[in-house]
Order: C-alpha cells, then structure tokens, then sequence
C-alpha cells in the first residue's frame, strides 16, 4: 500500500425522514428512514431483500428520487444539485462492478475526471496513483476489463469509484459477486485503504457477517424500508433492539463479538513460567499465585514448552518432565474466534498465548472468553481495528 | 414498359467468334471488353453505397428515437417490414409515376429496403448493453446523451455492423434490379443483349457483383475490427 497524499475531507451524510414511495404501491419502500454517518465512517445498511437497503443507498446519488423527507450530503440537500454533477462527486461501486468493456482499464478509471475536463496529464498521473493504490501491475492499464479476473474487475471498480476523490461512497454489495478467499481478501483490503482515505462510505450487504466487519455503524432494515436498529456493531451484537434484529444477527451473536477481538484485547490469566532448575519450591510458590494451578515450562527465552507434571517437582529443583505439549499456542493477535476454536479443538483447557517473539503472555480458558462475553464493551470495537496493527 | 434492354448487338468480333457465336464462355472475349463494365459497375457501386449509407443514417436516428421511447419500436418495424415485403420490381414501376425514371426511383426503393434490417441491428445492439453497465455509467454522472454515445451505441457496433454487411449484400443484390428503374447499374449489363444471355456477357457481369458484394463486406468486416479492439481482446 502506497501513502496516499492528504485527501479532500469527508462530508458527514445525513439521511432525515427519506421515504420512497412507489406508485402504485400502498407501503413505501424506504419508510421515513432517519440517520447520520459521521465524516470517514462507512455505514452498513443490512437487512432481508426487499428491506429497501439498495433503495435508500440509491437515494443518496438520486439513481431513486426521494419522495418525501430529504438526504443532506455535507448538510446540503442532495435535491438541490443536478443529479449528473452530484453524481460526479460521489464514488459509486456496485456488485456486477460495470466496467466499461470497450473501454481500457486506464480509460475506465479515467471516467469522471474525463466528464470534469481534467487535463490529460492530470488524468493520467491519477490513473497511475490509483492503479498503484490497488495494487495493480502497470501494465494493466491498457488491458481490457475481459482480461483481467473477477478480484482485479472489482478492484479497478473501487479505483474508478475513487478516481475524482469523492468525499463520500456508495457501495452496493461491492463482494457480492466474489468467491469467499477472495471476498476476505479484498474486504481487508479494502479496510486498509479506508483507514487511510477515510471516505463517508454507505455500503449495502445482505450479509450480516459483512456487516459487522465492514461497519463502523450498522443500520439494520427491515420490510417495508423500517430503520430495526443503528448501531456499531459491538453495541448491536450486545444489546439488539428487537427480536427480528435478534433473529438477524443470529443466534450465534455471541461467536460474532469473539471475531471483532483479538486475544490481546482481553485479561488474560497468569501461568507460574518456570525455567529447568528452578527450585521446585519457588515454583510452588509462583503457581500458588498464578491463575492457573500447573506451572508452564518455558527455555531462556520464556518460549513455552509444556505443562509440567507432579514428578518434574518432586525433587530439589524442577526438571524437564512434561504432562502435555504447550497446546494449543495462541498468539495475542488471533482474532478472538479463532483462538477459540482452538482451545476447543485442543486436548487441555488452557492455550499458551505467545507475543511476536514468542514469549509466554497469558493464558487463555474458556472461562476467560465467557468473563468477556458477560461484560458489556468497554469501547465499540469495528472490524477495521482489527486490521490496525 | 421496359426500359433500355435493347442496346444492339453483343460481341465485337475477333479470334474468338467462333465461341462467341456458340455462346461459350470466352475469356478472349472478355479480356477485348472489360472496358464496357467499368460504368455499369461504378453505377453499381454507387447503387448500393449510397442507399446502405443513406439508410444507416434513417436507422440511426430511428433507433435512437425507439430507445428514448420504446412503444415507437413496434410501429416502425411495422412500417418498415412492408417496404421490406414490397417485391422490388414492384416497387421501381411504382414509384416512377411520383420520381421518374431514373437514379432517384431507384434510391427511394433501395433505401425502404435497408431500414428494417439496420434499425433491427442497431435497436438489439442497444437493447443487449448490460444493464449493469448503463447504471455505472449513469451512477458516475454521465448524462443520458453521453450514455448513448460513450457506451451504449459503441457497445452495440457489433451489431450494427452486422446489419450494414446484410443489408450492404442484399442491396448489391436489389440494385442489380434497377434497371427497371432507369438506373443502370450491372444488371442492365446483364440483361444486354437481345433475346437470350450471351454466358461470357453474364458471368463477367454477374460476376463483379458478387465481388462488389464480398469486397463491401469485407471492408465493412475490416471497420468493425478497427473499431473494436475489446472484442478482440481476450485471454
């Protein structure tokens, strides 16, 4: 990833009473939907199809007119401006991505700053920054959008999307239409390079998972176009408004907030770390203290090497004699679900949480997890700070 | 009333009489009077040329007038379906008492007969962008005029160009007729020559159209390549 120079600043969206009304229809399809985004932050609309998410994320660059109520973009109305030149300074991404096929990709990114007369050089040094923003080999940019795979298409759409410096995004299932690897990858892709554009981003996903990782704030949409719940996601998980937004989340909400954390972010359990030759009462001492009652045997480095067993202490000093394997190991930058699944997966009820050089940081149990659970977030973790390092 | 037909006499005389009075196929006798096709077939060129390009031009405007309001589509392809069914003798000795005799009869005829074929064309190439793509194009603030000619009908050459080779050919083949309006061309080479075909005469003459006919078409071919390099383009 390339650094990315000081960009226009994001606008705040504000969406205030927006409904769209059909005619013919009786019920609105996105009914008095009211809801702020914050400059730089991206806003999940989720729900059931025919909730009216696409509906109210269309409203925003009037692809759909508003019927009543309005949608205020840096707290001027989006009715205000000519749909083409409001359009033009919205970035716009949506799943069947829709490259231009006769176009180069060069020229398909070039779209907007052609429509706004941008010089050719201008246009041109933009192209090569986003290209490289993406990730995209140079020589790339006078494919055309049938030679490149379906991860590179999507990529390109994003860089198009982005190519004026929009302040603000609309993304219509953007990974909609990828397979899962490659879904994953371009959504923390795309997280890092949110991290530092930060664009007011309005993404629509009927996926729930998605959701949750992408959102700095979730607005969950029921049928008939009904605003269920806005929230982050830690908060939304935690405290659901209602039971269909229950229902949606699913039962497993509980798993979902395990993979918005890692394991360095809660209280690990101490373990007595004795070293060979320790005398075996200082070692007692040390696991009578320690939240664990076996002691982990570690090298010079603190590096675990196994639970030891009663004989190991049964003389002077501690010696090398193990009951079980330091297993699982787990390090502080698993993502909490993960770690989980290990120490379920694993023999022993306790994993060896490692830090980066390998060194024995905590323990981590079941019970650790459940302690976590019970208590409400102290902040709102998102699934862009796990990407954060 | 049957206009110009009997144009005297067939051969020269020369070494080849003799297979010339068999009515043989006499490449002596060929190679003495390829001088007198020479305007018969820029006649036929321009026969076929200018009704194809005269016709691309109604077409274009009619498609595009069909995709701003799709119900006009059935009512031009009614319209231009008849003159397509119009047998185009028919249509030469119709015409003369309103145009005359004469290239301008032949035009209004050969034209009617490009509409249906190229309007067609270019309404499905418009028809089969994707719809994904017209809503890019519209979500990135291009107008619905810039739609049209940055995407859609550029988009749609395949087809259109699809349609101009069909109707390039088939007019090749009608203007050979147009001599029943007045209008020369190869055809009234063709039918030179008293009561019966002289071969030679009708293979040479015959002949040039088919080459016209392939030659338009390979050019036409030759356009649509240069200007789709996309289509080309995979890997």
């Amino acid at each position: 990833m390339v650094d990315q120079p000081a960009t226009s600043s994001a606008e705040p969206l504000e969406f205030r009473e927006a409904t769209k009304r059909y005619p013919g229809s009786a019920e609105p399809a996105v009914d008095r939907l009211s809801l702020e985004v914050p400059a730089g932050e991206i806003c999940v609309l989720v729900g059931p199809s025919g909730c009216g998410k696409t509906t109210a994320m269309r409203m925003v660059n009037r692809m759909i007119d508003i019927t009543e109520g309005d949608i205020l973009l840096g707290g001027r109305s989006v009715r205000d401006r000519r749909p083409d030149e409001l359009r033009r300074n919205i970035g716009y991404v949506i799943q069947q991505i829709g490259l231009f096929p006769h176009r180069t990709i060069g020229e398909n990114v070039a779209t907007v700053p052609n429509l706004l007369g941008w010089s050719k050089a201008r246009t041109a040094e933009r192209v090569e920054e986003l290209l490289e923003l993406i990730g995209l080999p140079r020589e790339m940019r006078d494919r055309f959008p049938s030679q490149l795979s379906g991860g590179q298409r999507q990529r390109v759409g994003v860089a198009r999307a982005l190519a004026v410096d929009p302040p603000v995004m609309l993304m219509d299932e953007p990974f909609g239409a990828i397979d899962p690897i490659n879904r994953e990858r371009l959504q923390n892709e795309f997280l890092r390079l949110q991290a530092e554009l930060r664009k007011t981003i309005v993404f629509v996903t009927h996926d729930i998972d998605e959701a949750i990782k992408m959102g700095d704030r979730i607005a969950i949409l029921q049928e008939g176009g009904k605003l269920a719940q806005y929230a982050p996601p830690a908060e939304l998980l935690m405290y659901p408004a209602s039971r269909f937004v229950e229902d949606f989340v699913g039962s497993d909400r509980a798993l979902k907030r395990l993979a918005l954390q890692r394991v360095r972010d809660i209280d690990l359990w101490k373990a007595a770390a004795i070293r060979v030759g320790t005398p075996t009462a200082d070692a007692t001492a040390a696991i009578a203290e320690a939240d664990v009652p076996y002691a982990m045997l570690v090298d010079d480095e603190r590096r675990p090497r196994g639970w030891l067993s009663e004989r190991a202490m049964s003389g002077e000093r501690v010696t090398d004699d193990l009951r079980s394997p330091a297993h699982p190991v787990l390090e502080l930058d698993d993502v909490l679900r993960d770690a989980l699944a290990k120490l379920l997966s694993s023999e022993t009820r306790y994993g060896a949480v490692v830090d980066r050089d390998g060194a024995l940081a905590g323990i981590l149990s079941l019970e650790v997890i459940q302690h976590f659970l019970q208590a409400a977030p102290a902040a709102s973790p998102t699934g862009a700070d796990l990407l954060s390092e | 009333m049957i206009p110009p037909l009997a144009q005297t006499s067939i051969g020269q005389p020369g070494g080849s009489d003799k297979c010339v009075e068999n009515n043989g196929f006499c490449p002596d006798w060929i190679v003495d009077n390829i001088d007198r096709y020479w305007t018969p077939l820029l006649e036929h060129v321009y026969l076929t040329v200018l009704p194809v390009t005269i016709g691309f031009a109604i077409s274009l405007a009619l498609a595009i007038l069909a995709h701003r309001r799709r119900w006009l589509t059935g009512p031009i392809i009614t319209i231009t379906g008849i003159f397509f069914a119009i047998p185009s003798i028919a249509a030469f000795f119709l015409l003369q008492p309103i145009t005359g005799l004469g290239y301008t009869t032949a035009m209004v005829a050969l034209v009617s007969y490009t509409l249906l074929i190229i309007f067609r064309n270019i309404t499905t190439g418009l028809r089969n962008v994707p719809a994904e793509t017209r809503d890019a194009a519209l979500g990135q603030g291009l107008t619905e005029r810039q739609v049209l000619f940055r995407v859609e009908l550029p988009l749609a050459v395949p087809e259109i160009m699809a349609g101009l080779r069909v109707a390039s050919s088939t007019t090749v083949g009608l203007a050979a007729l147009a001599l029943y309006a007045g209008a020369g061309g190869l055809g009234a080479e063709i039918l030179r020559g008293d009561d019966k075909f002289f071969k030679s005469n009708v293979v040479v003459a015959g002949g040039l159209a088919v080459l016209l006919a392939a030659v338009l078409d390979l050019l036409i071919l030759t356009v649509q390549r240069w200007m789709t390099p996309w289509q080309r383009a995979r890997t």
